[in-house]
């Protein structure tokens, strides 16, 4: 067993294109290791399920948010003016829903999409100032051209010297240690 | 099997980028123009310009606010002037930004990929524009936060029956819609940026501004989501502004504006204005930044249909408008109506509303029209031109002449409200020209999806 200096927290491996990280992703899984992470430029729908990534709960939260805010939007109309503050204008009844309409959409438009939004980053756990793969250098091409998969050392199956030598299996352009 | 067909293809489809990008490449020339490439001269003088229009603004406001609204025009019978006019062709062109982000994205046109991002960035600006100015039509702006319902000690609720107040949601809202969704699209765009940074500083705020994205497939996959609710989310909220600002007139009882095609027609006026406006943007940032290669003639003809189509939905309201005014509705007051929008002193406004917003885009039926740079940008300011005046027709010649002729008048602007005016155009091009240098202008993730080799080859 080699000497492990600083606290590892897993291994990355680059890739050149989103084909290769996609094949590897999924050998990756197929061997077993679960507690992995890919990275990629730009969106792709295959790499989420390559990682055994599937649905997510993002649609519940903005449907909740959307039912919450048009609640809120009538609820606050038919409050203000039919019970706090009930004025007879032109002999309309004080609960005249069909012009509370606009309103309650509106509002039912902006919770959601508050709840899609906040949703999103509170889900991925951002803002996140700090990532322990921000250490590996060549880590910064994740947002330009290179695709990057990492297997976290908390997986069960991850050896140092078994992990890397399956990494090297999958033909990636390089293997580094990433530091805690 | 799909070989031979792309040479029959590119004659027919122009390209929406040029071929021969990587994923390097497009990441470099997006983000040069905000990194590494010295910022043009011709930037500053941009800029110089548009803020010098912008403190023409600033004054404006300053002397309404000491001297009240008189300053303005408007009066009795004509009490909404250059400010709803205004505030309606801003918000109009806001809408095709919109449109370009969250409709085309449903649709599957990928073509908008190019120009969503500044499209987007467009639409929060003139969003800005707008919402001055029903603020300053107050009288007393500095009250403006009366209008949303919140818990005073004078125990009074705002009027939830009248549109004046669904306006201030529907504008409100797309105003907070609008900028999550801009902003959130720059996310990826942030952490590329803040990667290739150079400056501790640039680092420093891109960083902060990229929340610490880092590509994640678990973060893309919600991201998709969200992006596509969104977008969702936009589409009929869009529609509902537009709407929304359409029954400030529609549920009044005035001749020229109670009329059930208002909504219709306001919201395809809105995009065809907003077009016109993309248009009439991308061709001089495509130009000075050399991004041809990004925003091609594909782009530009594409514009240029959906204008032709938006203008022909517009060319029906109109049409409606007259049939029903003459024709239809039997009313002798709606009859007169139209006949002094047509005649009346204020008749050449309507002449060149006619020839800018229908006649003159009739040219783009012609491909060699739609093919032109130079023709193409001529014609998008006559139409940004020509919503101004349908806006003018809609708002004043309706107003100036109602049921009494012992209430009759005429309104014309003092140069207080042009000043205002041309101020929130200088707000607008201020805005833009900052956004140009500091964000990247053209959604790089995007594009990056758009090349070839973002394609994964699956061998079963």
């Amino acid at each position: 067993m080699k000497q492990i200096r600083t606290p590892l927290f897993g291994l990355l491996a680059e890739f050149e294109s989103p084909t290769d990280l996609v094949r590897a992703a999924r050998a990756t899984y197929e061997a077993g290791y679960r507690n992995i992470d890919a990275y990629s430029p730009f969106p792709i729908e295959e790499l989420s399920e390559a990682i055994g990534f599937g649905h997510n709960r993002l649609s519940l939260i903005v449907l909740i948010g959307g039912i919450i805010g048009g609640l809120a939007g009538f609820g606050l109309q038919y409050w203000a003016a039919g019970i706090t503050y009930p004025i007879n204008v032109g002999g309309r009844p004080l609960n005249s829903w069909p012009a509370f309409i606009p309103i309650t959409f509106e509002m039912t438009v902006l919770f959601a999409a508050l709840a899609a939004v906040l949703g999103m980053l509170a889900l991925n756990g951002l803002p996140q100032p700090y990532h322990p793969a921000f250490n590996v250098p060549r880590f910064a091409q994740a947002s330009n051209d290179r695709f990057f998969l990492l297997i976290a050392k908390a997986d069960p199956h991850f050896t140092h010297e078994g992990t890397l030598e399956f990494l090297k299996s999958l033909n990636p352009r390089e293997v580094s240690d990433v530091d805690r | 099997m799909a070989e031979p067909e792309p040479i029959m293809a590119e004659k027919e489809v122009l390209p929406i980028i040029v071929p021969g990008y990587t994923f390097a490449t497009v990441t470099d020339k997006i983000s040069a123009i905000v990194l590494t490439r010295k910022t043009p001269r011709g930037w500053y003088f941009g800029l110089a310009i548009s803020f010098a229009l912008f403190m023409c603004f600033l004054y404006a406001v300053s002397v309404l606010l000491i001297k009240g609204i008189g300053v303005w025009g408007v009066n009795i019978p004509v009490g909404w002037g250059f400010a709803i006019v205004n505030f309606v062709w801003w918000i109009g062109i806001g809408h095709a930004g919109t449109l370009i982000s969250a409709i085309l994205l449903l649709l599957k046109q990928d073509w908008r990929t190019s120009i969503n991002r500044f499209a987007e960035a467009m639409t929060l600006f003139a969003v800005a524009c707008a919402g001055v100015y029903p603020v300053l039509h107050l009288g007393r702006p500095w009250l403006a936060y009366w209008l949303f319902p919140y818990p005073n000690t004078m125990s009074i609720w705002p009027q939830f029956r009248s549109p004046l107040v669904w306006d201030v949601f529907a504008v409100s809202t797309y105003a907070t819609v609008s900028l999550m969704f801009w902003f959130v699209g720059l996310i990826p765009d942030l952490a590329t940026l803040r990667d290739r940074a150079t400056g501790k500083v640039r680092k420093v705020i891109y960083g902060m501004l990229a929340m610490g994205w880092r590509g994640s497939a678990r973060h893309w996959s919600r991201y998709e989501t969200m992006y596509l609710l969104l977008a969702g989310l936009a589409t009929p909220l869009v529609v509902s502004v537009h709407t929304v600002v359409s029954f400030d007139f529609a549920i009044s009882i005035l001749p020229g504006w109670h009329t059930t095609i208002f909504p219709p027609y306001f919201v395809a006026g809105a995009i065809y204005s907003g077009f016109a406006m993309v248009m009439t943007l991308s061709i001089p940032i495509r130009k000075f930044y050399h991004l041809e290669d990004f925003i091609t003639m594909r782009h530009l003809q594409n514009m240029a249909k959906v204008m032709l189509a938006t203008g022909l939905i517009v060319a029906y309201g109109y049409s409606m408008e007259i049939f029903m005014g003459l024709l239809y509705s039997g009313n002798p007051h709606e009859r007169f109506q139209m006949l002094n929008r047509m005649t009346g002193p204020y008749g050449i406004f309507y002449g060149a509303l006619i020839l800018c917003n229908i006649l003159t885009p009739q040219l783009m039926w012609m491909r060699k029209v739609r093919n032109s740079v130079g023709a193409l940008f001529v014609i998008s300011i006559i139409v940004n031109i020509g919503m101004w005046l349908e806006r003018f027709v809609i708002v004043v010649v309706s107003l100036h002449r109602d049921f009494l002729p012992s209430s009759w008048g005429m309104y014309s602007p003092t140069r207080f409200d042009w000043l205002t005016y041309v101020g929130t155009i200088g707000l607008f091009l201020t805005l833009l020209f900052l956004f140009l240098r500091f964000l990247p202008a053209i959604s790089i993730f995007e594009i990056r999806t758009m090349l070839p080799a973002a394609e994964i080859k699956e061998k079963h």
